[in-house]
């Protein structure tokens, strides 16, 4: 059990060997880089067995003590229960596959430059970082790691950084989340003035006591922890940064921006359900914000000529399926969905980026098409990868998760959120079949040439199975730490409502074959209209947040910021002191005339001064 | 010596001081400049007289050994600063010794 730590070691050592020999050969960074990983992932296995061999109780490991300073007390301590260990799991063992297959990826991507190194340095760094947000016993230490992933996250983003359009990527998503982590932080101090402590059980045990049931203060908290939450999880309002940040390597957006860090909204939530329980309105809007983002970006994801933007506005419609359960009170199904979207969403970049190297750095869907034949591999993982993520019946893992979440809003009697979600659903499935209609059937327009080696076919092979019912079967041990979901229906209602789901989502796969197999006519005849122009432009760039943001803050603060660039009041006031001092040296240095003949004038008339107030005064 | 006298001795002082004052002012050549700083000192010396001669104390005296001593160094620097000066500028005008201005 104490191998914990070592989950935390094994990857922190190959960070830290990677980044003093940035010179290593490709062979010996993709190595110690990868195995690292895979070291915490055999780790993880290990603990897990001795874990559940143990009564499945949770288990506190202290390292050291953080922070002394007075009241204040921060202990390093790991803290593991079923939550923390399915995290642990997902980031381990998805985290080791995606190494693995950037290992071939990465060859194929540099093409010999420098920075094989740098690459699994980050990496590396990143499941440390997020391996302490998911481990950490308080919220102090799971800040630490928050904060961690987003530097991280910053870095791979603008990873290939000579191009100018990365480093912006990279600087939008650092800033964007950055306000997210600042509301955390305001929810971190609130938390701790009102409980005295940061630990995060401890919070939880004193919550119903401590806090009044729907009290400002614990709507408050809830609110703050939920819009720190929506920063790093690519939610309304925070969301615009995710697609962006697809100008990191494919392997970067399948780790990071698909099955990870952006799940760590989720995480959160889930951690902290007690709180969102003490603030049922704030809980009631966590559904709300996922219901909106997932039909937003559903429709984005529709109008998205590059494929990588358009996996990463799914990402952020699935995310939006996971706050939706978290906002209906599933949150073991919300957990649930997290970890099966890691496997299907992890295969689908993966595959994206196998079909980009295939085609040598192509990313726009409608210069591929037709590759089915020549990538038959690729075709296939693509096309499970697709039907867990439209949720295709019984077959799919995407199925059992997206549909339990669905069903469980409308068991806990949110019609409304329900209509909305099934809606999303259908979105769901046309935009992936579209997709995968664009890229593999229809005729070929480009070479490809297929991915060969272990490295390439393994990840893709087990995120593959993993994506279909066999996932599904997972049992994860979340009973003992999140409240057991509450849908009780009659198994036929139950029964009813998922042939229904089933059917929306085969409904999507045929309405996305009739437009965007074949000739695709109906689809161009609309799209080239002057109302349909517009509306593609609306949903290519994301419905308008982007530009909305720009005029209400970003703007308006320049506008600020120049206007007041010549006229400050507060500066004029600051002026003062040096226009002083400087009218002070120009008058004196005047007096000091050099000429003999006035010192003994001014000499005299002091002289004079002087007697005169001696006689009179 | 009477006060009436005094009076006058001590007119006579100011009215010395105040000439020698005048002419260091504006006389730009250093020479006068030198011979108006005697005038005013020894108007000082005159007044330190007056004041001995009313009060009938040997003090004034010692004080006008000691300024014409003081005179005589003055005098002595003063004509060394003055040869500087010809050396240097080759002109004893005193304003054109004027270059540490601010």
């Amino acid at each position: 059990m104490s191998l914990l730590v070592f989950t935390l070691i094994f990857p922190l050592l190959g960070a830290i060997t990677l980044s003093l020999f940035p010179r290593m050969s490709y062979g010996a960074a993709r190595t110690i880089g990868t195995a690292s990983v895979g070291l915490a992932a055999f780790t993880t296995a290990l603990v897990a067995i001795f874990w559940s061999a143990a009564g499945g109780f949770p288990f506190i490991q202290t390292l050291w003590q953080w922070i002394d300073a007075g009241d204040f007390q921060v202990n390093f301590s790991l803290y593991l229960d079923g939550l923390s260990l399915t995290m642990l799991g997902v980031i381990t063992g998805v985290g080791f596959l995606i190494h693995l297959f950037a290992a071939w990826y990465m060859v194929h991507d540099l093409e010999g430059k420098p920075g094989m190194a740098r690459f699994f340095a980050y990496m590396n760094l990143f499941i440390v970082a997020m391996l302490l947000l998911v481990l950490g016993d308080n919220l102090l230490l799971l800040y630490l790691g928050w904060e961690g992933v987003g530097l991280c996250s910053y870095l791979l983003i603008g990873y290939y950084y000579e191009t100018p359009a990365n480093a912006w990527a990279a600087f939008k998503a650092f800033i964007i989340t950055r306000i997210g982590d600042v509301f955390l932080a305001i929810g971190l101090f609130l938390l701790y003035v009102v409980f005295g402590t940061l630990n995060i059980q401890a919070i939880l045990h004193a919550a119903p006591s401590v806090l009044a049931q729907g009290g400002t203060l614990a709507n408050v908290a809830a609110l703050m922890v939920l819009l720190g939450a929506c920063g790093k999880s690519a939610q309304l309002p925070l969301q615009t940064w995710l697609a962006d940040a697809m100008a990191g390597p494919t392997p970067v957006s399948a780790l990071i921006h698909a099955a990870t860090m952006v799940t760590a909204g989720v995480y959160l939530i889930a951690r902290t359900y007690g709180l969102f329980l003490m603030a049922p309105a704030v809980h009631e809007l966590v559904g709300i914000i996922g219901v909106v983002t997932l039909v937003i970006a559903g429709f984005a994801a529709l109008a998205q000529t590059d494929i990588k933007r358009a996996i990463a506005y799914s990402t952020m419609s699935q995310i939006g399926y996971m706050f939706l359960a978290l906002g209906v009170g599933a949150w073991q199904a919300a957990i649930f969905h997290l970890m099966i979207h890691a496997f299907f969403k992890s295969l689908l970049f993966l595959t994206a980026g196998s079909v980009i190297i295939a085609c040598h750095h192509e990313q726009n869907i409608f210069k591929m098409g037709g590759l089915r034949k020549k990538l038959p591999f690729d075709y296939a993982m693509f096309v499970i990868g697709g039907a867990a993520l439209s949720a295709l019946p019984l077959v799919t893992a995407g199925f059992y998760s997206k549909d339990a979440i669905i069903w469980e809003a409308v068991a806990n009697g949110h019609g409304f959120l329900w209509a909305f979600a099934l809606f999303g659903a259908l979105i769901t499935s046309i935009y992936t079949f579209r997709l995968i209609f664009v890229v593999f059937h229809g005729e070929a327009k480009t070479e490809a040439h297929a991915g060969q080696g272990l490295a390439h076919h393994l990840p893709l092979a087990v995120l593959a199975v993993l994506s279909t019912f066999i996932g599904a079967m997972i049992a994860l041990p979340l009973d003992d730490v999140l409240p057991h979901d509450m849908a009780e229906a009659s198994h036929w209602v139950e029964l009813f409502f998922e042939i229904l789901a089933a059917l929306v989502a085969l409904a999507g796969v045929a309405i996305a074959a009739v437009l965007f197999l074949g000739s695709r006519k109906t689809v161009d005849t609309v799209v080239e209209s002057h109302q349909g122009q517009r509306a593609w432009q609306l949903f290519h760039g994301g419905l308008g947040f982007d530009t909305l943001y720009d005029r209400v803050f970003v703007r308006p603060f320049r506008a600020t910021a120049r206007a007041h660039e010549k006229r400050d009041w507060i500066e004029t006031i600051v002026n003062i002191v040096p226009a002083l001092t400087r009218g002070a040296n120009t008058g004196l240095a005047a007096g000091q005339s050099g000429r003999v003949r006035a010192y003994a004038m001014i000499m005299f008339a002091g002289a004079a001064v002087l007697l005169a107030l001696l006689m009179f005064g | 010596m009477n006060e009436l006298s005094m009076v006058y001795g001590m007119g006579l002082a100011a009215l010395l001081f105040l000439l020698g004052f005048i002419g260091v002012v504006i006389r730009r050549n250093t020479l006068f400049v030198l011979m108006c700083l005697e005038i005013m000192i020894n108007a000082a010396g005159l007044a330190f007289i007056v004041a001995g001669a009313r009060w009938s104390s040997p003090d004034g005296n010692t004080m006008f050994i000691l300024i014409i001593a003081v005179a005589a160094a003055e005098a002595a620097i003063g004509l060394g600063l003055l040869l500087q000066l010809q050396k240097r500028f080759r002109t004893i005008d005193i304003d054109a010794a004027s270059e540490m201005h601010g």
